[in-house]
Protein backbone atom coordinates (compact mmCIF):
# COMPACT_ATOMS: atom_id res chain seq x y z
CA UNK A 1 0.00 0.00 0.00
CA UNK A 2 3.04 2.19 0.75
CA UNK A 3 6.45 1.66 -0.30
CA UNK A 4 8.94 4.35 -0.13
CA UNK A 5 12.66 4.18 -1.59
CA UNK A 6 15.76 6.36 -0.30
CA UNK A 7 13.14 9.36 0.73
CA UNK A 8 15.10 11.99 1.64
CA UNK A 9 14.62 15.27 3.17
CA UNK A 10 15.97 18.34 4.16
CA UNK A 11 15.16 21.76 5.12
CA UNK A 12 17.29 24.62 3.80
CA UNK A 13 17.43 28.18 5.99
CA UNK A 14 19.79 30.99 5.59
CA UNK A 15 20.31 31.43 8.98
CA UNK A 16 21.02 28.00 10.63
CA UNK A 17 22.66 24.99 9.06
CA UNK A 18 20.37 22.59 6.81
CA UNK A 19 18.43 19.78 8.88
CA UNK A 20 18.79 16.10 7.59
CA UNK A 21 14.72 15.90 9.01
CA UNK A 22 14.59 12.22 6.95
CA UNK A 23 17.63 10.74 5.77
CA UNK A 24 16.99 7.47 3.12
CA UNK A 25 13.71 6.28 4.57
CA UNK A 26 12.57 2.36 2.69
CA UNK A 27 9.16 1.76 4.07
CA UNK A 28 6.65 -1.02 3.04
CA UNK A 29 3.30 -0.78 5.02
CA UNK A 30 1.34 -3.87 3.67
CA UNK A 31 -2.29 -3.32 2.17
CA UNK A 32 -5.08 -3.91 5.59
CA UNK A 33 -2.31 -3.30 8.17
CA UNK A 34 -1.90 -0.97 10.43
CA UNK A 35 1.82 0.53 10.62
CA UNK A 36 3.33 2.44 13.33
CA UNK A 37 6.04 4.85 12.98
CA UNK A 38 7.45 5.62 16.27
CA UNK A 39 10.57 7.73 17.38
CA UNK A 40 11.69 10.45 19.61
CA UNK A 41 10.43 14.56 19.03
CA UNK A 42 12.31 15.89 16.22
CA UNK A 43 13.15 12.35 14.24
CA UNK A 44 11.45 13.02 11.16
CA UNK A 45 8.17 11.71 11.58
CA UNK A 46 5.55 14.46 10.46
CA UNK A 47 7.75 15.70 7.89
CA UNK A 48 7.33 11.45 6.52
CA UNK A 49 3.74 11.77 7.18
CA UNK A 50 3.82 15.37 5.24
CA UNK A 51 5.92 14.13 2.90
CA UNK A 52 3.03 11.13 2.14
CA UNK A 53 0.24 13.78 2.03
CA UNK A 54 1.87 15.62 -0.83
CA UNK A 55 2.27 19.01 1.65
CA UNK A 56 6.23 18.58 1.45
CA UNK A 57 8.10 17.54 -2.00
CA UNK A 58 11.14 15.12 -1.04
CA UNK A 59 14.34 15.60 -1.88
CA UNK A 60 14.72 12.66 -2.52
CA UNK A 61 13.04 8.76 -2.93
CA UNK A 62 10.48 6.76 -4.92
CA UNK A 63 6.99 6.56 -2.84
CA UNK A 64 3.62 4.57 -4.38
CA UNK A 65 1.03 5.27 -2.59
CA UNK A 66 -1.78 3.32 -3.12
CA UNK A 67 -0.98 2.62 -6.49
CA UNK A 68 -0.25 6.10 -7.68
CA UNK A 69 3.50 7.69 -7.35
CA UNK A 70 3.67 10.70 -5.06
CA UNK A 71 5.95 12.41 -7.96
CA UNK A 72 4.28 11.89 -11.28
CA UNK A 73 0.73 11.88 -9.58
CA UNK A 74 0.18 14.14 -6.68
CA UNK A 75 -3.56 14.22 -7.07
CA UNK A 76 -4.48 10.60 -7.77
CA UNK A 77 -2.97 10.06 -4.02
CA UNK A 78 -4.63 12.99 -3.07
CA UNK A 79 -8.12 11.07 -3.94
CA UNK A 80 -6.37 7.84 -2.74
CA UNK A 81 -5.22 8.81 0.32
CA UNK A 82 -6.63 10.38 3.84
CA UNK A 83 -4.43 12.44 6.19
CA UNK A 84 -4.86 13.52 9.62
CA UNK A 85 -2.38 16.26 11.11
CA UNK A 86 -0.78 16.57 13.87
CA UNK A 87 -2.63 19.21 15.33
CA UNK A 88 -6.06 18.39 13.39
CA UNK A 89 -7.80 21.26 11.12
CA UNK A 90 -11.44 22.52 11.88
CA UNK A 91 -12.96 25.52 11.47
CA UNK A 92 -13.70 27.01 14.83
CA UNK A 93 -16.85 28.60 13.38
CA UNK A 94 -18.41 25.79 11.40
CA UNK A 95 -20.07 22.87 12.70
CA UNK A 96 -19.25 19.00 12.76
CA UNK A 97 -21.90 18.47 9.87
CA UNK A 98 -20.76 21.66 7.96
CA UNK A 99 -17.06 20.41 8.31
CA UNK A 100 -18.47 17.12 6.90
CA UNK A 101 -20.05 18.30 3.97
CA UNK A 102 -17.73 20.26 2.80
CA UNK A 103 -14.89 17.78 3.15
CA UNK A 104 -16.44 15.69 0.95
CA UNK A 105 -17.91 18.32 -1.80
CA UNK A 106 -13.76 19.32 -1.90
CA UNK A 107 -13.61 15.53 -3.16
CA UNK A 108 -15.91 16.20 -6.09
CA UNK A 109 -19.02 14.44 -3.87
CA UNK A 110 -22.21 15.65 -4.97
CA UNK A 111 -23.98 17.90 -2.90
CA UNK A 112 -26.75 15.13 -1.44
CA UNK A 113 -24.65 12.49 -1.50
CA UNK A 114 -21.75 14.62 1.03
CA UNK A 115 -25.31 15.16 3.08
CA UNK A 116 -25.45 11.40 3.41
CA UNK A 117 -21.79 10.57 3.65
CA UNK A 118 -21.72 13.26 6.35
CA UNK A 119 -24.51 11.69 8.74
CA UNK A 120 -23.18 8.39 8.39
CA UNK A 121 -20.09 9.85 9.82
CA UNK A 122 -21.58 11.66 12.39
CA UNK A 123 -22.59 8.23 13.30
CA UNK A 124 -20.03 6.22 13.06
CA UNK A 125 -17.63 8.47 14.71
CA UNK A 126 -20.50 8.95 17.60
CA UNK A 127 -20.57 12.78 17.04
CA UNK A 128 -24.80 13.44 16.26
CA UNK A 129 -25.06 14.93 19.80
CA UNK A 130 -23.19 17.86 18.89
CA UNK A 131 -23.23 17.72 14.88
CA UNK A 132 -24.74 21.31 14.71
CA UNK A 133 -22.85 23.15 16.66
CA UNK A 134 -19.89 25.08 16.27
CA UNK A 135 -15.95 23.25 16.58
CA UNK A 136 -15.08 25.75 18.65
CA UNK A 137 -16.74 24.72 21.55
CA UNK A 138 -15.83 21.02 21.24
CA UNK A 139 -13.32 19.15 23.99
CA UNK A 140 -10.36 18.04 22.26
CA UNK A 141 -11.79 14.47 21.76
CA UNK A 142 -14.39 15.70 20.36
CA UNK A 143 -12.74 17.87 18.41
CA UNK A 144 -9.92 14.84 16.97
CA UNK A 145 -13.35 12.26 16.31
CA UNK A 146 -14.14 15.62 13.42
CA UNK A 147 -10.53 15.25 12.05
CA UNK A 148 -11.28 11.67 11.66
CA UNK A 149 -14.19 11.31 10.35
CA UNK A 150 -12.87 14.09 7.63
CA UNK A 151 -9.66 12.36 7.04
CA UNK A 152 -12.01 9.29 6.11
CA UNK A 153 -14.83 11.19 4.01
CA UNK A 154 -14.04 10.02 1.07
CA UNK A 155 -13.45 6.58 1.93
CA UNK A 156 -9.87 6.48 1.25
CA UNK A 157 -8.09 3.19 1.13
CA UNK A 158 -5.16 4.55 3.12
CA UNK A 159 -5.05 6.62 6.56
CA UNK A 160 -2.43 8.95 7.62
CA UNK A 161 -2.54 9.99 10.89
CA UNK A 162 -0.08 11.79 12.85
CA UNK A 163 -0.12 11.57 16.49
CA UNK A 164 -3.60 11.32 16.68
CA UNK A 165 -4.19 10.75 20.46
CA UNK A 166 -1.68 13.07 21.43
CA UNK A 167 -3.04 15.72 24.56
CA UNK A 168 -5.67 13.29 25.09
CA UNK A 169 -6.98 11.68 28.10
CA UNK A 170 -6.73 8.34 28.50
CA UNK A 171 -10.32 7.76 27.87
CA UNK A 172 -10.58 10.05 24.54
CA UNK A 173 -7.06 7.95 23.78
CA UNK A 174 -9.09 4.66 23.77
CA UNK A 175 -11.45 6.10 21.79
CA UNK A 176 -9.37 7.04 19.04
CA UNK A 177 -7.83 3.58 19.20
CA UNK A 178 -11.25 1.74 19.06
CA UNK A 179 -11.99 4.16 15.66
CA UNK A 180 -8.60 3.12 14.27
CA UNK A 181 -9.40 -0.65 14.77
CA UNK A 182 -12.37 -0.17 13.41
CA UNK A 183 -11.52 1.36 10.16
CA UNK A 184 -9.03 -1.17 9.73
CA UNK A 185 -11.96 -3.67 9.72
CA UNK A 186 -13.59 -2.06 6.87
CA UNK A 187 -10.66 -2.67 5.04
CA UNK A 188 -8.48 0.26 5.71
CA UNK A 189 -4.98 0.54 5.55
CA UNK A 190 -3.57 2.89 8.43
CA UNK A 191 0.08 4.64 9.12
CA UNK A 192 0.47 5.96 12.11
CA UNK A 193 2.65 7.90 14.46
CA UNK A 194 2.53 7.85 18.34
CA UNK A 195 4.29 8.63 20.77
CA UNK A 196 2.62 5.80 23.44
CA UNK A 197 5.00 2.60 22.82
CA UNK A 198 2.62 0.61 25.01
CA UNK A 199 -0.34 1.51 23.25
CA UNK A 200 1.41 1.01 19.57
CA UNK A 201 2.20 -1.87 21.09
CA UNK A 202 -0.71 -3.34 21.49
CA UNK A 203 -2.53 -1.66 18.21
CA UNK A 204 -0.38 -1.86 15.75
CA UNK A 205 0.49 -5.22 13.29
CA UNK A 206 4.14 -3.99 12.44
CA UNK A 207 5.77 -0.84 13.03
CA UNK A 208 8.93 1.17 12.22
CA UNK A 209 11.37 3.03 14.68
CA UNK A 210 12.96 6.15 12.85
CA UNK A 211 15.79 8.27 15.07
CA UNK A 212 17.54 11.14 13.16
CA UNK A 213 15.29 10.78 10.28
CA UNK A 214 16.72 7.09 9.98
CA UNK A 215 15.16 3.61 10.32
CA UNK A 216 16.59 1.65 13.17
CA UNK A 217 14.27 -1.30 13.16
CA UNK A 218 11.65 -2.54 11.30
CA UNK A 219 8.61 -5.12 12.38
CA UNK A 220 6.22 -6.76 14.11
CA UNK A 221 5.89 -5.75 17.74
CA UNK A 222 6.29 -9.18 18.71
CA UNK A 223 9.40 -10.24 16.56
CA UNK A 224 10.82 -7.14 17.60
CA UNK A 225 11.01 -7.72 21.09
CA UNK A 226 11.74 -11.18 20.86
CA UNK A 227 15.08 -10.11 18.98
CA UNK A 228 15.91 -8.50 22.17
CA UNK A 229 17.49 -11.91 23.29
CA UNK A 230 15.44 -12.83 26.65
CA UNK A 231 13.87 -10.63 29.62
CA UNK A 232 14.29 -7.93 31.41
CA UNK A 233 14.59 -7.61 35.00
CA UNK A 234 14.52 -4.79 37.09
CA UNK A 235 16.07 -4.56 40.36
CA UNK A 236 15.04 -1.95 42.90
CA UNK A 237 18.21 -1.30 45.64
CA UNK A 238 18.54 0.33 48.54
CA UNK A 239 20.29 3.97 48.18
CA UNK A 240 23.66 4.11 46.59
CA UNK A 241 23.71 0.34 46.50
CA UNK A 242 22.65 0.41 42.47
CA UNK A 243 26.80 0.76 42.09
CA UNK A 244 28.34 -1.28 43.90
CA UNK A 245 25.38 -3.87 42.62
CA UNK A 246 26.20 -3.23 38.96
CA UNK A 247 29.89 -3.83 39.32
CA UNK A 248 28.79 -7.47 40.70
CA UNK A 249 26.59 -8.40 38.06
CA UNK A 250 28.22 -7.24 35.19
CA UNK A 251 30.31 -10.28 34.99
CA UNK A 252 28.01 -12.86 35.15
CA UNK A 253 26.83 -14.99 32.03
CA UNK A 254 22.89 -14.63 31.98
CA UNK A 255 23.26 -10.72 32.16
CA UNK A 256 23.49 -9.31 28.58
CA UNK A 257 23.14 -5.47 29.27
CA UNK A 258 22.38 -3.23 32.48
CA UNK A 259 20.71 -0.06 31.90
CA UNK A 260 20.98 1.76 35.87
CA UNK A 261 17.93 3.95 35.94
CA UNK A 262 17.04 6.95 38.50
CA UNK A 263 15.68 6.07 41.58
CA UNK A 264 18.74 3.05 42.42
CA UNK A 265 17.03 0.79 39.90
CA UNK A 266 19.04 -1.35 37.64
CA UNK A 267 17.24 -2.94 34.12
CA UNK A 268 18.94 -6.17 33.66
CA UNK A 269 18.50 -7.93 30.05
CA UNK A 270 18.99 -11.89 30.60
CA UNK A 271 18.90 -14.67 28.66
CA UNK A 272 15.82 -16.26 30.57
CA UNK A 273 14.46 -14.36 33.06
CA UNK A 274 13.29 -17.77 35.75
CA UNK A 275 17.13 -19.25 35.41
CA UNK A 276 18.82 -15.02 36.09
CA UNK A 277 16.45 -14.92 38.71
CA UNK A 278 18.66 -16.84 41.09
CA UNK A 279 21.67 -16.29 40.20
CA UNK A 280 21.43 -12.79 40.33
CA UNK A 281 20.02 -13.06 43.80
CA UNK A 282 22.82 -15.21 44.71
CA UNK A 283 25.43 -13.26 43.41
CA UNK A 284 24.29 -10.07 44.80
CA UNK A 285 23.96 -11.64 48.42
CA UNK A 286 27.21 -12.77 48.31
CA UNK A 287 28.46 -9.25 47.89
CA UNK A 288 26.55 -8.47 50.74
CA UNK A 289 23.70 -6.71 48.64
CA UNK A 290 19.99 -7.59 48.53
CA UNK A 291 17.17 -5.55 46.13
CA UNK A 292 13.98 -4.69 47.86
CA UNK A 293 11.99 -5.25 44.36
CA UNK A 294 12.22 -7.39 42.13
CA UNK A 295 10.49 -7.61 39.28
CA UNK A 296 10.46 -10.01 36.19
CA UNK A 297 8.97 -8.52 32.46
CA UNK A 298 9.04 -9.25 29.10
CA UNK A 299 10.99 -6.54 26.86
CA UNK A 300 9.06 -3.58 25.64
CA UNK A 301 8.91 -1.59 22.37
CA UNK A 302 10.92 1.18 24.98
CA UNK A 303 13.47 -1.76 25.05
CA UNK A 304 13.65 -2.13 21.55
CA UNK A 305 14.53 1.45 21.27
CA UNK A 306 16.81 1.33 24.13
CA UNK A 307 18.84 -1.55 22.55
CA UNK A 308 18.87 -0.20 19.21
CA UNK A 309 19.45 3.85 19.70
CA UNK A 310 21.84 3.47 23.32
CA UNK A 311 18.71 6.15 24.60
CA UNK A 312 15.25 5.90 25.83
CA UNK A 313 12.54 7.14 23.98
CA UNK A 314 10.71 9.95 26.00
CA UNK B 1 -14.88 24.19 -14.57
CA UNK B 2 -14.02 22.34 -11.62
CA UNK B 3 -12.12 25.63 -10.81
CA UNK B 4 -15.29 27.61 -10.82
CA UNK B 5 -16.80 24.95 -8.15
CA UNK B 6 -14.28 24.74 -5.53
CA UNK B 7 -14.50 28.54 -5.98
CA UNK B 8 -17.74 28.47 -5.52
CA UNK B 9 -17.66 25.88 -2.32
CA UNK B 10 -14.50 28.03 -0.64
CA UNK B 11 -16.17 31.65 -1.44
CA UNK B 12 -19.70 29.72 0.02
CA UNK B 13 -18.00 28.55 3.40
CA UNK B 14 -16.11 31.88 3.85
CA UNK B 15 -19.56 33.76 3.20
CA UNK B 16 -21.16 31.62 5.86
CA UNK B 17 -18.34 32.17 8.45
CA UNK B 18 -18.59 35.98 8.16
CA UNK B 19 -22.43 35.75 8.50
CA UNK B 20 -21.98 34.64 11.81
CA UNK B 21 -19.36 37.12 12.85
CA UNK B 22 -21.16 40.60 11.96
CA UNK B 23 -18.50 42.28 13.69
CA UNK B 24 -16.75 43.08 10.76
CA UNK B 25 -19.79 44.95 9.18
CA UNK B 26 -20.39 47.15 11.93
CA UNK B 27 -16.78 47.99 12.26
CA UNK B 28 -15.80 48.02 8.05
CA UNK B 29 -19.11 50.19 7.99
CA UNK B 30 -18.73 52.70 10.91
CA UNK B 31 -15.62 53.62 10.57
CA UNK B 32 -15.80 55.03 6.99
CA UNK B 33 -19.36 56.69 8.56
CA UNK B 34 -17.51 58.87 10.78
CA UNK B 35 -15.07 59.94 7.87
CA UNK B 36 -17.92 60.87 6.23
CA UNK B 37 -20.01 62.38 8.38
CA UNK B 38 -17.63 64.29 10.57
CA UNK B 39 -14.56 64.70 7.72
CA UNK B 40 -16.78 65.68 5.13
CA UNK B 41 -17.89 68.95 6.62
CA UNK B 42 -14.58 70.11 7.26
CA UNK B 43 -13.04 69.82 3.75
CA UNK B 44 -16.23 71.02 1.87
CA UNK B 45 -14.43 74.56 1.98
CA UNK B 46 -11.54 72.82 0.43
CA UNK B 47 -12.60 70.62 -1.92
CA UNK B 48 -15.23 72.45 -3.12
CA UNK B 49 -14.88 76.51 -2.60
CA UNK B 50 -17.97 77.79 -2.57
CA UNK B 51 -19.88 74.76 -3.72
CA UNK B 52 -22.36 72.71 -1.79
CA UNK B 53 -21.72 69.25 -0.59
CA UNK B 54 -23.33 67.61 -3.05
CA UNK B 55 -20.26 68.39 -5.13
CA UNK B 56 -17.71 67.91 -1.81
CA UNK B 57 -19.16 64.85 -1.81
CA UNK B 58 -18.40 64.15 -5.34
CA UNK B 59 -15.17 64.23 -4.87
CA UNK B 60 -14.73 62.51 -1.40
CA UNK B 61 -16.82 59.42 -1.09
CA UNK B 62 -14.90 58.24 -4.67
CA UNK B 63 -11.43 58.93 -2.53
CA UNK B 64 -13.41 57.33 0.98
CA UNK B 65 -14.32 54.39 -0.92
CA UNK B 66 -11.17 53.89 -2.55
CA UNK B 67 -9.25 53.86 0.87
CA UNK B 68 -11.92 51.32 2.41
CA UNK B 69 -11.41 48.73 -0.42
CA UNK B 70 -7.60 48.82 -0.90
CA UNK B 71 -6.97 49.38 3.18
CA UNK B 72 -9.95 46.58 3.99
CA UNK B 73 -8.22 44.30 0.73
CA UNK B 74 -4.94 44.69 2.35
CA UNK B 75 -5.01 43.83 5.74
CA UNK B 76 -7.51 40.60 5.16
CA UNK B 77 -4.17 38.31 4.87
CA UNK B 78 -4.41 37.99 8.95
CA UNK B 79 -7.71 36.11 8.26
CA UNK B 80 -5.36 33.40 6.13
CA UNK B 81 -2.79 33.64 8.77
CA UNK B 82 -5.82 32.32 11.20
CA UNK B 83 -6.59 29.85 8.84
CA UNK B 84 -2.92 28.11 8.41
CA UNK B 85 -2.44 28.17 12.12
CA UNK B 86 -5.49 26.04 12.87
CA UNK B 87 -4.52 23.93 10.08
CA UNK B 88 -7.49 24.20 8.05
CA UNK B 89 -5.14 25.41 5.07
CA UNK B 90 -3.16 22.49 5.22
CA UNK B 91 -6.32 20.65 5.75
CA UNK B 92 -7.40 21.46 2.47
CA UNK B 93 -4.73 21.10 0.85
CA UNK B 94 -4.32 17.09 0.90
CA UNK B 95 -7.68 17.15 -0.69
CA UNK B 96 -7.89 17.47 -4.66
CA UNK B 97 -9.56 20.97 -4.29
CA UNK B 98 -8.41 23.63 -6.76
CA UNK B 99 -5.27 25.57 -5.34
CA UNK B 100 -6.26 29.09 -7.09
CA UNK B 101 -9.66 28.20 -5.20
CA UNK B 102 -8.12 28.32 -2.00
CA UNK B 103 -7.19 31.69 -2.43
CA UNK B 104 -9.67 32.89 -5.18
CA UNK B 105 -12.73 31.55 -2.56
CA UNK B 106 -11.26 34.01 -0.03
CA UNK B 107 -10.64 37.16 -2.23
CA UNK B 108 -14.09 36.91 -3.30
CA UNK B 109 -15.46 36.81 0.01
CA UNK B 110 -13.46 40.14 0.56
CA UNK B 111 -14.47 41.64 -2.07
CA UNK B 112 -18.17 40.82 -1.17
CA UNK B 113 -17.43 42.26 2.11
CA UNK B 114 -16.34 45.58 0.81
CA UNK B 115 -18.78 46.14 -2.03
CA UNK B 116 -21.26 45.45 0.84
CA UNK B 117 -19.29 48.38 3.10
CA UNK B 118 -19.26 50.82 -0.13
CA UNK B 119 -23.08 50.38 -0.99
CA UNK B 120 -23.80 51.43 2.73
CA UNK B 121 -21.41 54.54 2.52
CA UNK B 122 -22.74 55.70 -0.88
CA UNK B 123 -26.48 54.92 0.56
CA UNK B 124 -25.40 57.12 3.67
CA UNK B 125 -24.07 59.95 1.34
CA UNK B 126 -27.32 60.02 -0.75
CA UNK B 127 -29.22 62.46 1.85
CA UNK B 128 -26.64 64.75 1.90
CA UNK B 129 -27.31 65.12 -1.95
CA UNK B 130 -24.86 62.80 -3.72
CA UNK B 131 -26.09 62.09 -6.86
CA UNK B 132 -24.61 59.16 -9.25
CA UNK B 133 -26.18 57.97 -12.38
CA UNK B 134 -26.99 54.41 -11.62
CA UNK B 135 -25.10 52.91 -14.49
CA UNK B 136 -21.80 54.70 -13.59
CA UNK B 137 -22.28 53.68 -10.23
CA UNK B 138 -22.22 50.27 -11.06
CA UNK B 139 -19.32 50.77 -13.35
CA UNK B 140 -17.34 52.36 -10.08
CA UNK B 141 -18.32 49.53 -7.76
CA UNK B 142 -16.71 47.43 -10.88
CA UNK B 143 -13.84 49.43 -10.17
CA UNK B 144 -13.94 48.84 -6.54
CA UNK B 145 -14.38 45.42 -7.12
CA UNK B 146 -11.34 44.84 -9.20
CA UNK B 147 -9.45 46.85 -6.46
CA UNK B 148 -10.53 44.93 -3.74
CA UNK B 149 -9.82 41.89 -5.58
CA UNK B 150 -6.37 43.20 -6.24
CA UNK B 151 -5.58 44.40 -2.58
CA UNK B 152 -6.30 41.24 -0.80
CA UNK B 153 -4.65 38.71 -3.15
CA UNK B 154 -1.43 40.58 -2.66
CA UNK B 155 -1.80 40.69 1.07
CA UNK B 156 -2.81 36.84 0.83
CA UNK B 157 0.58 36.45 -1.34
CA UNK B 158 2.43 38.59 1.72
CA UNK B 159 0.68 36.45 4.61
CA UNK B 160 1.70 33.30 2.92
CA UNK B 161 5.77 34.95 1.99
CA UNK B 162 5.92 36.05 5.86
CA UNK B 163 3.72 33.88 7.61
CA UNK B 164 3.89 35.58 11.04
CA UNK B 165 1.26 38.64 12.35
CA UNK B 166 4.56 40.62 13.64
CA UNK B 167 6.06 40.34 10.34
CA UNK B 168 3.18 40.96 8.49
CA UNK B 169 1.72 44.11 9.75
CA UNK B 170 4.58 46.59 9.18
CA UNK B 171 4.72 45.34 6.26
CA UNK B 172 1.22 45.90 5.11
CA UNK B 173 1.36 49.66 6.53
CA UNK B 174 4.73 50.05 4.67
CA UNK B 175 3.01 49.56 1.29
CA UNK B 176 -0.62 50.54 2.67
CA UNK B 177 0.89 54.25 3.93
CA UNK B 178 2.17 55.45 0.44
CA UNK B 179 -0.58 53.81 -2.17
CA UNK B 180 -3.06 55.94 0.07
CA UNK B 181 -1.57 59.37 0.45
CA UNK B 182 0.31 59.63 -3.14
CA UNK B 183 -3.58 58.13 -4.80
CA UNK B 184 -5.04 61.31 -3.41
CA UNK B 185 -7.67 59.09 -1.96
CA UNK B 186 -9.07 61.67 0.50
CA UNK B 187 -8.28 64.81 -1.00
CA UNK B 188 -7.85 65.30 -4.70
CA UNK B 189 -4.06 65.85 -5.44
CA UNK B 190 -4.90 69.14 -7.66
CA UNK B 191 -3.93 70.72 -3.75
CA UNK B 192 -0.38 69.02 -4.28
CA UNK B 193 2.79 70.87 -5.06
CA UNK B 194 3.96 69.87 -8.41
CA UNK B 195 6.14 67.18 -7.52
CA UNK B 196 3.77 65.35 -5.85
CA UNK B 197 1.60 65.56 -8.49
CA UNK B 198 4.34 63.76 -10.82
CA UNK B 199 5.04 61.09 -8.70
CA UNK B 200 1.42 60.48 -8.39
CA UNK B 201 1.32 59.79 -12.32
CA UNK B 202 3.11 56.85 -11.72
CA UNK B 203 0.45 55.43 -9.26
CA UNK B 204 -1.82 53.06 -10.72
CA UNK B 205 -4.45 53.93 -7.44
CA UNK B 206 -4.09 57.60 -8.62
CA UNK B 207 -5.98 56.69 -11.49
CA UNK B 208 -8.45 54.65 -10.14
CA UNK B 209 -9.17 57.35 -7.86
CA UNK B 210 -9.52 59.72 -10.70
CA UNK B 211 -11.77 57.19 -12.78
CA UNK B 212 -13.84 56.37 -10.13
CA UNK B 213 -14.26 60.43 -9.39
CA UNK B 214 -14.99 60.85 -13.37
CA UNK B 215 -18.07 58.22 -13.15
CA UNK B 216 -19.34 59.88 -9.87
CA UNK B 217 -19.09 63.16 -11.81
CA UNK B 218 -21.14 61.80 -14.39
CA UNK B 219 -18.31 61.82 -17.06
CA UNK B 220 -18.42 58.37 -18.62
CA UNK B 221 -16.49 59.85 -21.72
CA UNK B 222 -13.40 60.96 -19.51
CA UNK B 223 -10.20 59.63 -20.37
CA UNK B 224 -9.32 58.77 -16.84
CA UNK B 225 -12.48 56.44 -16.69
CA UNK B 226 -11.16 53.90 -19.88
CA UNK B 227 -7.57 54.16 -18.54
CA UNK B 228 -8.05 53.72 -14.90
CA UNK B 229 -10.31 50.22 -15.78
CA UNK B 230 -7.49 48.86 -18.33
CA UNK B 231 -4.89 49.56 -15.99
CA UNK B 232 -6.78 48.14 -12.38
CA UNK B 233 -7.99 45.32 -15.11
CA UNK B 234 -4.20 44.32 -15.68
CA UNK B 235 -2.62 45.07 -11.72
CA UNK B 236 -5.65 42.64 -10.71
CA UNK B 237 -4.82 40.12 -13.05
CA UNK B 238 -1.11 40.08 -11.85
CA UNK B 239 -1.58 39.77 -8.33
CA UNK B 240 -4.16 37.30 -8.47
CA UNK B 241 -1.53 34.91 -11.02
CA UNK B 242 1.30 36.02 -8.45
CA UNK B 243 -0.78 35.19 -5.47
CA UNK B 244 -2.48 31.56 -7.13
CA UNK B 245 0.93 30.18 -8.13
CA UNK B 246 2.36 31.56 -4.47
CA UNK B 247 -0.53 29.45 -2.99
CA UNK B 248 0.48 26.29 -5.48
CA UNK B 249 3.70 26.23 -4.30
CA UNK B 250 3.62 27.31 -0.70
CA UNK B 251 1.04 26.54 1.06
CA UNK B 252 2.57 24.22 3.48
N1 LIG C 1 9.39 23.37 7.99
C1 LIG C 1 10.53 23.08 8.61
N2 LIG C 1 11.59 23.90 8.51
C2 LIG C 1 12.76 23.61 9.12
N3 LIG C 1 12.96 22.51 9.88
C3 LIG C 1 11.95 21.65 10.04
C4 LIG C 1 10.67 21.89 9.42
N4 LIG C 1 9.84 20.86 9.75
C5 LIG C 1 10.57 20.05 10.54
N5 LIG C 1 11.83 20.50 10.72
C6 LIG C 1 12.91 19.85 11.47
O1 LIG C 1 13.01 18.52 11.01
C7 LIG C 1 13.25 17.63 12.09
C8 LIG C 1 12.15 16.57 12.11
O2 LIG C 1 10.94 17.15 12.53
P1 LIG C 1 9.58 16.35 12.56
O3 LIG C 1 9.41 15.64 11.27
O4 LIG C 1 8.51 17.30 12.94
O5 LIG C 1 9.81 15.31 13.72
P2 LIG C 1 8.79 14.46 14.59
O6 LIG C 1 7.43 14.57 13.98
O7 LIG C 1 9.34 13.08 14.53
O8 LIG C 1 8.83 15.02 15.96
C9 LIG C 1 13.28 18.48 13.35
O9 LIG C 1 14.63 18.74 13.65
C10 LIG C 1 12.58 19.74 12.94
O10 LIG C 1 13.06 20.83 13.67
MG1 LIG D 1 5.60 15.16 14.85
Amino acid sequence: MIVTKGLRKSFRSRRSAPVDAVRGLDLTVEPGEIFGLLGPNGAGKTTTMRMLATLVRPDDGEVTLAGADLRTEPHEVRRRIGYVAQGGGTTDGASAREELVLQARFYGIGKAEAGRRAEQALAAFELTEFADRPCAGYSGGQRRRVDLALGVIHRPRLLILDEPTVGLDPQSRAQVWAEVRRLREEGMTVLLTTHYLDEADALCDRIAIVDHGELVAEGAPEQLKREISGDVVTLELAAADAEAAEKVLTGLDCVHRIEPREGDELRLYVTDGASAIPQLLHALAEAGLRPEQTRLQRPSLDDVFLARTGRTIS
Amino acid sequence: MKLARDTWLIFQRQLLLMWRTPIWLIVGVVQPLFYLLLFAPLLRPVLAPGGSYAQAYRIYVPGLLTALVIMGGLFTGFSLLGELRAGIIERTRVTPVSRTALLLGRAMREVVALLVQAVIITLVALPFGLTVPFGLLLLAYLLLGLLALMASSVSFGLALMVRSDAALAPVLNTIAQPIALLSGVLLPLSLAPGWLRAVADWNPFYWAVEGIRALFAGHLGDASVWRSLVLVSALTVVAVLWSARLFTDRVR
